[in-house]
């Protein structure tokens, strides 16, 4: 059995442990809401976007662009969105483990595809594994302005209109509730799915200077703003499942404080009924 | 006075909604002026101050990466980044501009020369815009 020292420091190491984690829990909880904030100020902006890509796309047979369609696919881009530090839960894991599987199972030659990854941590597993990343970001800071990617995006989406690649997968955690985020796989481009939002705007337009000109500036912009948005979903994906994370490891130490604490008490009195015994049998032998 | 809605969102979120009697801002090929009432239109923007006006008043916007959507009553600029002159940090477009100006100097590849140059147009636009408030 462990010696009442023992137990007093593993008590106050895990109480220090305790002190950490619910530090951390609540910065967490607080950019949660923040990153919240922010992907609620990204939806007017990407949902008028939306409107007027989708009622120039469905206006007419000669809306053609290379990026509204779909060629034989001969490399495909993964754009990989992790986070720079750890202690996120399965955040990183759950998502890192769905690329690799999709990528063994699609692909025969390194030549097939090609990964684009934001963080740290999901850079550091690719390097790891040997496979090829054309394009990387990290330290992004936890409430990402759009001039923080804008680069990359831009890059990203020029990588399709050379023909580099010809398609653009992105995954990112979906975030759902504080308590649950989602493994979301999307495809970015080509662009297929535009005709959802299109019945909302019944005007027509005039296109100045034509259409072609204005897709040709309408559809990177589109694409771009398309990861943006799982930037920002994915950053408050993140805090919460840090959140979380923390939150059952400042329980976990709890429950151990507990247990320790009985166990400390059950030693002392051993201690305590041990010396009384030794006492007694003492003055029992005296008389 | 007629007057439209004008609001301007960036990725960011909005900048403004407001009502104005007339836009005016510089599209690809050359300037347009919308007055309520007008035919629903889209038009890319170029890097550049929207003007807007309204109340004898002129309230210039840089805008960078955007394009303007209108309707009869409501105009809608949507754009990468806008910023009306007190947003705007002076310090670091001026910072900016000269790092541009440098790279551009320098004359690297063709990829690099065109984002040099992208870059020293929003310097250029939002130090304009900036100094006439």
């Amino acid at each position: 059995m462990a010696s009442l020292r023992d137990i007093k420091t593993r008590i106050t190491s895990t109480q220090k442990t305790k002190q950490i984690t619910k530090a951390m829990q609540m910065v967490s909880a607080s950019k949660l809401n923040k990153a919240e904030l922010n992907a609620k100020s990204f939806v007017p902006y990407s949902e008028k976007l939306q409107e007027v890509v989708a009622s120039i796309a469905n206006s007419g047979e000669e809306a053609e662009h290379p990026m509204l369609k779909a060629r034989e696919v001969k490399k495909t881009a993964y754009f990989v969105i992790t986070s720079d530090r750890g202690l996120a839960g399965a955040y990183n894991s759950s998502i890192l483990r769905a690329v690799y599987r999709t990528i063994q199972e699609k692909h025969q030659s390194e030549d097939e595809y090609t990964v684009i990854v934001a963080g740290r941590v999901g850079r550091d597993f690719f390097k790891k594994r040997g496979i090829p990343v054309t394009k990387e970001i990290t330290g992004l800071p936890d409430q990402p302005n759009f001039a923080d990617i804008k680069d990359l995006t831009a890059e990203t989406v020029q990588l399709y209109i050379d023909e580099e690649i010809d398609e653009l997968i992105v995954y990112f955690n979906h975030y759902i509730s504080a308590i649950s985020q989602e493994v979301t796989a999307k495809q970015l481009l080509p662009l297929t799915n535009l005709d959802e939002g299109a019945n909302k705007s019944s005007s027509m337009y005039e296109y100045e200077p034509n259409q072609e000109e204005i897709l040709n500036v309408l559809l990177p912009q589109y694409a771009e703003s398309l990861i943006y948005g799982a930037l920002l979903d994915s950053k408050a994906s993140e805090h919460a499942s840090r959140m979380t994370a923390m939150q059952s490891a400042t329980d976990n130490a709890s429950d151990l404080i507990d247990d320790l604490s009985l166990q400390y008490n059950r030693a002392r009195q051993a201690a305590i009924t041990q010396e009384i015994t030794e006492i007694v049998g003492g003055v029992a032998a005296l008389e | 006075m007629k007057t439209l809605i004008v609001s301007v969102v960036t990725p960011d979120g909005p900048v403004l909604e407001d009502n104005f009697e007339m836009v005016s801002c510089k599209a690809e090929n050359g300037e347009l002026g919308i007055l309520p009432g007008h035919i629903p239109l889209v038009a890319p923007l170029t890097i550049s101050a929207v003007r807007l006006k309204g109340n004898n008043d002129t309230k210039p916007i840089a805008v960078n990466g955007g394009f303007l959507e209108v309707r009869p009553d409501k105009v809608t600029i949507l754009a990468q980044s806008a910023e009306s002159p007190s947003d705007i940090d002076v310090e670091r477009a001026r910072r900016a501009k000269e790092r541009a100006e440098k790279r551009l100097k320098a004359k690297q590849d063709d990829v690099d020369f065109r984002r040099a140059e992208y870059a020293l147009k929003r310097a250029i636009n939002r130090l304009d815009v900036a100094e006439n408030r």
